[in-house]
């Protein structure tokens, strides 16, 4: 893979001029974001604002959707992940995704986790990357005694936590998640929040959440993304949560973090 | 807009600010009058009415820590809450003055008002002003009302020197009247303190509508070489 020089040390990924097509209908329209690395970015907006697309897109999921197409770049370590001789199934091996619903594998636990170790051709000891890897997925602890047990055993935070410690033993260096924990009842809430918090010492992470106060609790940077009135997407602001939820720059988010438009 | 139980609930809470503004405004007032007429009586319903802002200051922090914990306040919303929590406390500090102010009605035994402290009653009144107009200022959220009301500050210190040199005279003239030259110095400091506690309500009102938190100029006349500032400072 080729090095863009203009990579910076602590830019993780960065969308430039990100158009997203569904056939004719435009769903994203001009994004430019640079995502931190080692941080959570968090991504909000109205329903149908493009936030999930946009997620898509930073490791190729919407190529799965026929009539999906993207313009623009998406430079993820200084590479441009959308360049003709970059393989999608290695963007994905680099770039796990975490969806709104725990899917885990019909199979055990350990399968589970061990599952995209063994498809990449991983050479070395598995049960240690089982087991580390649940263990940063804050599982292991839980499951440690019944590894041989279905996946879809478990509880559901349990099974969405069992989805995290898959999506990290493919070593990935960013991780995706789309409403991770919006299944989930508070608690297991707050113990996926905690592990993300614990996760970003190692991944970079960008989550989408419809729920406002989850991205003030857990993210350091939220970009707000609002519709058109042609209902393309578009980046309306992109700050540190911090400043963002405390003292937003446009009316827009001031507006819709306030619960007075959306 | 949507929200409307949520912006109702602010309105609710500015209502209260401005009652809570009013009763220690009155309670400047009738500390005073009390103090300059030696109004025993009138003393004592300010020192009783102190509980009752008291309870109204902590009646109103209650609704905000209640709106805080059940509606996940942002951005000018927050900011607001967090300003509203600021607000109540320099006014019930100021109510505090107020019931300073009245119990010196009571340590000056029935002894004649030193004539420097006639300065206190235009003092208190540009005070009690610009509380009225700060607090107008915050409801309304009028940055420009908010950036000159501190200015008038400078005016209740002209009128504190006045007294503080006044009353120093008469120490020095006649040590008898040290005592109660001394608690009336203490009534003309309050009002004092009083107009700076207006100030910090000002930089709330600009606060919650630039995002910034601004340090108005408090000592921008202040002289290090000149004595009476530096003794003035120290009260």
């Amino acid at each position: 893979m080729s090095t863009l020089t203009t990579h910076k040390q602590d830019v993780s990924m960065v969308a430039r001029n990100l158009n997203i097509y569904y056939g004719d209908f435009q769903a994203v329209k001009d994004v430019n974001l640079e995502i931190k690395k080692n941080k959570i970015t968090a991504i909000i907006g109205p329903s149908g604002c493009g936030k999930s697309t946009v997620l898509r897109s930073f490791n190729r999921m919407n190529e799965l959707v026929p009539t999906a197409r993207t313009e623009g770049e998406i430079i993820f370590e200084g590479i441009d992940i959308y360049a003709p001789e970059i393989d999608a199934v290695e963007v994905r091996s680099r770039i796990g995704m975490v969806f709104q619903k725990p899917n885990p594998f019909p199979k055990s636990i350990y399968e589970n986790v061990a599952w995209g170790a063994k498809i990449n051709g991983f050479k070395g000891d598995m049960n240690e990357l089982v087991e580390n890897s649940l263990r940063r997925a804050a599982l292991w602890d839980e499951v440690k005694d019944k590894l041989d047990q279905s996946g879809l055993s478990l509880s559901g935070g349990q099974q969405q936590r069992l989805c995290i410690a898959r999506a990290i033993a493919v070593k990935p260096d960013l991780i995706l998640m789309d409403e991770p924990a919006s299944a989930l009842d508070p608690v297991a809430t707050l113990k996926i929040e905690d592990l993300m918090r614990e996760l970003s010492k190692n991944y970079t992470i960008i989550i989408v959440t419809h729920n406002m106060q989850q991205a003030g609790r857990a993210s350091d940077y939220t970009a707000f993304f609002n519709m058109n009135p042609d209902r393309a997407g578009y980046l309306v602001e992109y700050d540190e949560t911090a400043k963002l939820f405390t003292n937003p720059k446009e009316k827009l988010t001031e507006e819709y973090i306030t619960g007075r438009f959306g | 807009m949507t929200r409307e139980y949520m912006d109702n609930l602010l309105n609710q809470l500015k209502d209260d600010v401005l009652i809570l503004e009013s009763m220690v405004r009155e309670a400047v007032l009738n500390g005073v009058k009390a103090l300059m007429t030696g109004d025993k009586k009138l003393s004592k319903q300010v020192i009783r009415g102190d509980q009752e802002i008291n309870d109204k200051r902590f009646q109103i922090e209650n609704e905000c820590l209640i709106t805080i914990a059940t509606q996940q306040p942002m951005a000018g919303d927050l900011r607001t809450l967090a300003s509203v929590l600021e607000i109540i406390t320099e006014l019930e500090r100021i109510g505090d003055y107020a019931k300073g102010i009245a119990k010196i009605t009571k340590l000056t035994r029935n002894q004649e008002i030193l004539p420097p402290l006639e300065n206190l009653v235009p003092m208190a009144e540009i005070s009690v002003d610009m509380l009225q107009k700060s607090v107008k200022a915050f409801v309304d959220g009028d940055v420009e009302a908010a950036r000159v009301i501190p200015d008038r500050d400078d005016q209740v210190d002209d009128y504190f020197n006045k007294i503080y040199k006044g009353l120093v005279k008469y120490m020095v003239e006649d040590p008898d009247k040290i005592k109660l030259a001394n608690h009336l110095q203490w009534a003309a400091h309050n009002i004092e303190r009083m107009a700076d506690r207006v100030t910090n309500i000002c930089e709330r009102t600009l606060f919650i509508q630039t995002g910034s938190i601004y340090q108005i100029e408090d000592f921008k006349d202040l002289d290090l070489d000149d004595d009476e500032v530096e003794i003035h400072d120290i009260n």
